[in-house]
């Protein structure tokens, strides 16, 4: 039987008054007068009265909290109540706390096919009508994921209403099958692009297999004289996908045929290592979760970019925050385990501002969520991943585009830390042993993730669609990453381990089983959510939350004691091997035996080919806009703006490490850059930065690859790195990825990054890329239409600082300090913030060629004059030219500044040539500043004043702006936020 | 007198262990991080410390109210034990989710509850010292940062006037120096009657919302590279520490 336990809160009305805040903004025609907000947990399972009792007890805070099992508990008077509760099969985080505390205060372990759901009841005030009730219903919840009922007060009585208990329920699971691959190519084919076909005729699921690979495993099986097993397939499905082989990255490319990751990405690192020689600090590349660099004698630092583009486009807060508790495991699964020690983030999103429709049918039923709601969404997502987890978040970005309102970017990056060595091993390397135990630990498998977003709901009966929308959970995660970096790690209780993600089991197992040569997997003996999945399901799920271990025998029992004590989930499901085989059994059944080199490199390549796409490049307009209101319209856009209301609640502080803020000075202007101090006991620093300029791709996008390395290395230089202790990382998030003229602009890219990777000396430690950033759906008016994403380059920088208080920061720290332009500006507004501003798109005027050259020259004495501390601030001008750079720098120090430049004023102000730092100078510092730069294209434009005014002298014309005005225009983009 | 032994609790999402220790460590104590559990399973080993910390996190994910569940935990299993461990003269504090969880098991009155901005904050506060407690003594004012979405004090009427009348409220938000610099509200949650923080077992027991753990070195200010550029101008030295020092010192001051 179910019980439902109501808890109001009697002071706590900020929630409901930010839902009625987001409700009246959204319909401020409607008679809405306010809402109240309790909640509920459903407990579905046999309890006494006495326990009943106790549950109520430890779920209320006498303080503040009332509550009853009798009844929902209400405002005595409301329009329409709005409950809202996840569907079947969805992580329900408050669900399972909830359910701990009941079976800590009972004393009794909830049996299997028991437990406990969260949801909560919105009361509307005022004379709501049904049809707006309805719309408050649609704002309010996700029907992906949550359902929402809405009761009209007549029907309330008294709180009596119907509970909701979302179990689920799946039919008895299927048994593992052959699947025959003898079939004509046209149904080959099918199964590749739709799935295995099941009994009732459905398809399961996209396997993304090309023909070409289907015809390679109908081989591979003929030479074994059977069909392959359901499960076989799924599985080569999940190792050869373009998730984790990056087929389009290794794949021959015109006259590339190693491929251009092989050439131009590994091939830059293994060139700069060479050339580094002793000075080498790379430890560990491309090979691991994460890529690792020497922090000093004792500890490595780990870096890791990742992106969770598609399952933020359908549930922003889900997508998001798996996205970051899942790139945390990838610190956790470097190497033998590396403490996660600051998260980053970026967001490439709609304009918040644009209310177009898109939806994925004709029929204009399933709307794609608005701009606003997926940067609310992915906003909190990583808010909550990040916060829970006490990893602190000292950096990130919003970039707003249209190219991005079909499909959102959603970038999450992780740094760790590592020891290097403990009792004599190596941290950083691992390798399973045959014999050793496959350990699966963490959270349990459920139908999630299950062939990505397209395992749709209606498959499954109607009362329980299990969804295949994950959604993180940090606390349990963070039990285990607490066991992991504090005791079993150090304690030597296994060889190697991996982070359970895309594919699964099937890939962590998989390629661990790489290590030693062999693995066999008993699928009965893996704890699952709730019963009904079949065993290519369990194989492949990637419900989040699960590490993988190898665990010498010896060693388990110890291993399981910590793992229990810190509330972690273990299990053995089978054992390392040299069969040479991955073989996988259920229900004493084999069904899975694959040779570990085919699963590995039986994937046949495709040659790939380019064309080089035809650019229709506008000129600028003959008359360009004012100064003034041109540096105000490009400080107001979604491009440059503020994002504060994400850095106030992205906690940056945790963990003591923070040296530089993502809000800088006074102005709290956002930064490009941030440098944490991972350990109190030595006096080192960890530089952060990000590059990024899609706006420039589809001009040029050698020549956008080549910005966006050189902003990278700016903002961190800015910041107080040097030149020569920098490694970067690569994130492709391209479109149209089929089509040989966005392969062209992916071959020049990383062209590009060749070139300016060797040219600066920066390594490439990590990467990740994801092809298929595109949108297929319909307008408004059910017009069918592809919205792509800019191809996208984010390259991120880290560095390890000698000594972290030299650091620096943008902000204007004295009024008579002198400002210094440094480097060189051309007329290059090609993919531009003005261009946009004064021509309507980034395709008009010649894009910035970054001279990596003569760039690196003037890098490596900057590097010196910052050691020295010869500046008292600098900012990397990128986004809106010196102009912007200007007024963040006053914005930020909260002092003016008089300036003057030569020459044509749009040029001065607003091109985007790269390669340049605005600093400012003491007056007593400015004689060893030129000394330091000399030879170097330095150029005093003037000094910082006291007068909160930014006069700025072009020729003849002057132009006066105050920082109110410029405050003002800068908050402008995201404050409905 | 000895260095004082401070165990800080872990385990179930608390995440400031570590923090806390450099602050304990720096002032002279000694300090170790112990999963609740290991407490749970052998209580008399509180016997071995003076002070006892239940550092800043996310225990449970505070997802049915912050700090009621690993409250709830320490109230069952450790009610007795905590109760014994204050008999002698001992310290004890919460920090941030600490403080949740103290309220929440009844050890410290009041309760937090969701911010009135409904978000998670992250920034610099400003307090004066209004409560007689062996954690701020020689103290006024301290400027600290604070991370939490659910820090706001609150009490009814009737009690908030005897905590203050018996002094038992040990900070309060005010106007200051990181509120002006920042340009932000200083009440950052709004508090009821601006509190900070409270304290218990005439003052040996502090709970408080802001981070001294996060504020032990200078360099973790938000202004710090606009006073290093000043005292550098000036010829001066650019200190070593920040505020939250002086909490961690007088800890170990009061077992000298």
């Amino acid at each position: 039987m179910a019980h439902r336990i109501s808890v109001d809160s009697r002071a706590d009305h900020s929630r409901a008054g930010r839902i009625f805040a987001t409700l009246k903004e959204r319909y401020p025609d409607t008679k809405l007068s306010g809402v109240a907000l309790t909640r509920a947990y459903t407990i579905d399972a046999k309890l006494s009265p006495r326990d009943l009792t106790h549950a109520v007890a430890v779920l209320t805070n006498p303080v503040i909290e009332t509550s009853t099992e009798k009844r929902v508990l209400s405002p005595n008077k409301f329009a329409y109540a709005i409950d809202i509760g996840f569907r079947p099969a969805v992580t329900d985080n408050a669900g399972t706390t909830a359910r701990q505390m009941v079976e800590d205060a009972t004393g009794k372990k909830l049996h299997d096919g028991e437990n406990v759901y969260s949801s909560y009841f919105v009361f509307l005030q005022g004379a709501v009508t049904k049809a707006e009730a309805t719309l408050m219903a649609g704002e309010l919840h996700n029907p992906l994921i949550e359902r929402a009922r809405i009761t009209p007060f007549k029907d309330w009585n008294n709180g009596r209403v119907a509970l909701i208990v979302p179990k689920v329920k799946l039919p008895r699971p299927e048994p593992s099958r052959a699947v025959n691959l003898e079939i004509p190519d046209a149904e080959l084919a099918r199964i590749g692009k739709e799935g295995i076909e099941d009994k009732d005729g459905s398809r399961r699921g996209p396997l993304a297999l090309s023909l070409e690979e289907l015809h390679a495993i109908r081989d591979y099986f003929r030479s074994k004289k059977r069909s392959p097993s359901d499960v076989e397939l799924e599985s080569l499905a999940q190792t050869w996908s373009e998730h984790c082989k990056h087929t389009i990255f290794n794949d021959p490319l015109d006259e590339i045929e190693e491929g251009i990751y092989k050439r131009y990405i590994r091939g830059a690192t293994e060139k700069v290592r060479a050339k580094k020689g002793m000075k080498d600090f790379c430890v560990s590349v491309f090979k691991d979760n994460s890529g690792a660099i020497s922090f000093n004698d004792d500890y490595l630092v780990t870096h890791k970019m990742e992106t969770h583009n598609t399952p933020s486009a359908l549930d922003p807060y889900g997508g998001a925050i798996t996205g970051i508790v899942g790139v945390n495991r990838d610190a956790l699964g470097f190497g033998l385990g590396a403490k996660p020690i600051a998260n980053l983030y970026g967001f490439c999103v709609g304009e918040p501002s644009d209310t177009r429709p898109l939806y994925r049918d004709a029929a204009k039923t399933r709307r794609l969520l608005s701009p606003q709601r997926i940067l609310e969404g992915v906003v909190k997502g990583i808010e909550a991943g990040g916060n829970q987890s006490g990893i602190p978040t000292p950096l990130g970005f919003v970039y707003a585009d249209e190219s991005y309102r079909g499909k959102p970017l959603v970038f999450a990056g992780t740094i760790g830390l590592i020891p290097r060595k403990k009792g004599g091993r190596l941290l950083h390397k691992k390798k399973a042993r045959p014999g050793d135990y496959i350990v699966m630990a963490g959270g349990r498998v459920g139908a999630d993730g299950i062939h990505g977003a397209t395992f749709s709901s209606e498959a499954l009966s109607a009362d329980s669609p299990a969804t295949a929308v994950q959604i993180g959970d940090a606390i349990t995660q963070k039990k285990f990453s607490d066991a992991i970096v504090r005791e079993l790690r150090d304690k030597n209780l296994y060889t190697s381990v991996t982070d359970n993600g895309a594919g699964g089991l099937s890939c962590s197992v998989a390629e661990m089983a790489e290590e030693c040569g062999g693995a066999v997997v008993d699928l009965s003996t893996v704890p699952l959510k709730y019963p009904g999945l079949t065993p290519w399901q369990i194989w492949i799920s990637e419900s989040q939350e699960r590490m993988t271990f190898s665990v010498p025998k010896d060693k388990w029992k110890e291993m399981k004691a910590i793992l229990d004590k810190h509330g972690t989930e273990a299990t053995v499901i089978g054992r390392f091997t040299d069969s040479g085989t991955c073989v996988v059994n259920y229900d004493n059944k084999k069904v899975m035996d694959i040779d570990l080199e085919f699963l590995h490199g039986g994937r046949p390549e495709k040659q790939l080919v380019t064309k080089k796409p035809t650019v229709a490049v506008r000129p600028l307009p003959a008359r360009l806009p004012k100064i003034d209101t041109t540096l105000l319209s490009l400080l107001s856009r979604p491009t440059i703006g503020s994002y504060d209301f994400i850095s106030n609640q992205y906690d940056h502080e945790v963990q003591g490490l923070s040296v530089t803020k993502p809000l800088v000075g006074t102005g709290r202007v956002n930064a490009d850059a941030a440098v944490i101090r991972p350990l109190a006991t030595d006096t080192k620093g960890v530089v952060l930065s990000h590059g990024y300029a899609p706006s420039m791709s589809e001009l040029d996008s050698y020549a956008m690859a080549g910005a966006s390395i050189d902003i990278a290395i700016r903002n961190a230089l800015a910041a107080g790195a040097t030149l020569d202790s920098l490694a970067i990382l690569d994130n492709f998030c391209w479109s149209t990825s089929g089509t040989p003229e966005r392969l062209y602009l992916l071959k020049e890219a990383a062209r590009a990054c060749y070139d300016y990777a060797v040219t600066y000396g920066t390594p490439y430690i990590s990467g990740k890329d994801s092809m298929y950033n595109d949108f297929r759906g319909f307008d408004e008016k059910g017009n069918a239409v592809h919205v792509a994403v800019l191809p996208t380059l984010l390259i991120s920088a880290m560095g390890v600082m000698d000594d972290y208080k030299k650091a620096m920061t943008f902000d204007f720290k004295a009024p008579g300090d002198r400002i210094y332009l440094v480097g060189r500006t051309r007329a290059e507004f090609g993919g531009s913030e003005f261009s946009k501003v004064a021509a309507g798109t980034f395709m008009s005027g010649r894009v910035p060629v970054t001279d990596a050259k003569e760039n690196a020259t003037l890098y490596k004495v900057f590097s010196k004059a910052s050691v020295k501390r010869h500046m008292s601030s600098a900012f990397a001008v990128s986004r809106g030219g010196v102009g912007v750079a200007l007024s963040k720098m006053a914005l930020a120090g909260g002092l003016g500044a008089n300036v003057s430049f030569t020459g044509d004023a749009h040029t001065a102000l607003f091109s985007e040539s790269t390669g340049r730092f605005l600093v400012t100078v003491a007056p007593s510092k400015e004689k060893a500043f030129l000394s330091a730069l000399k030879g170097q294209a330095v150029k005093k434009i003037g000094t910082v004043s006291e007068e909160a005014m930014l006069r700025i002298k072009t020729g003849s014309v002057s132009t006066a702006l105050s920082l109110n005005s410029i405050k003002e225009a800068y908050h402008t983009p995201y404050n409905d936020f | 007198m000895a260095t004082p032994r401070a165990l800080i609790f872990s385990g179930y999402g608390l995440n400031c262990e570590e923090e806390t220790k450099t602050g304990l460590t720096l002032a002279g104590a000694s300090a170790d991080i112990v999963h609740i559990e290991d407490v749970a399973k052998n209580p008399a080993m509180l016997s071995k410390y003076q002070i006892a910390m239940f550092p800043g996190g996310f225990s449970y994910g505070d997802d049915t109210g912050a700090g009621k569940a690993y409250g709830a935990r320490v109230k069952h299993h450790l009610g007795d034990e905590l109760q014994k461990f204050l008999e002698r003269d001992t310290l004890m504090a919460g920090i941030c989710n600490g403080f949740q969880i103290l309220t929440a098991a009844g050890i410290l009155p009041g309760a937090l509850i969701t911010n009135e901005s409904a978000r998670y904050s992250c920034r610099w506060v400003d307090m004066e010292v209004v409560g007689d407690t062996p954690w701020l003594t020689g103290i006024t004012k301290i400027s600290l940062p604070i991370g939490h979405g659910e820090g706001r004090y609150v009490d009814t009427e009737a009690n908030l006037d005897t905590l203050e009348g018996t002094g038992k409220v040990a900070l309060k938000y005010v106007p200051g120096e990181m509120s002006d610099y920042q340009g932000l509200p200083y009440n950052p949650n709004g508090a009821m009657r601006d509190i900070a923080g409270v304290t218990g077992k005439d003052g040996r027991i502090l709970g408080l919302m802001p981070h001294p753990d996060r504020a032990t070195f200078f360099e973790q200010r938000p202004d710090w590279t606009v006073i290093r550029e000043q005292l550098e101008r000036e010829g001066k030295k650019v200190p070593v520490y920040a505020d939250g020092m002086e909490v961690f010192r007088n800890a170990v001051r009061y077992f000298s």
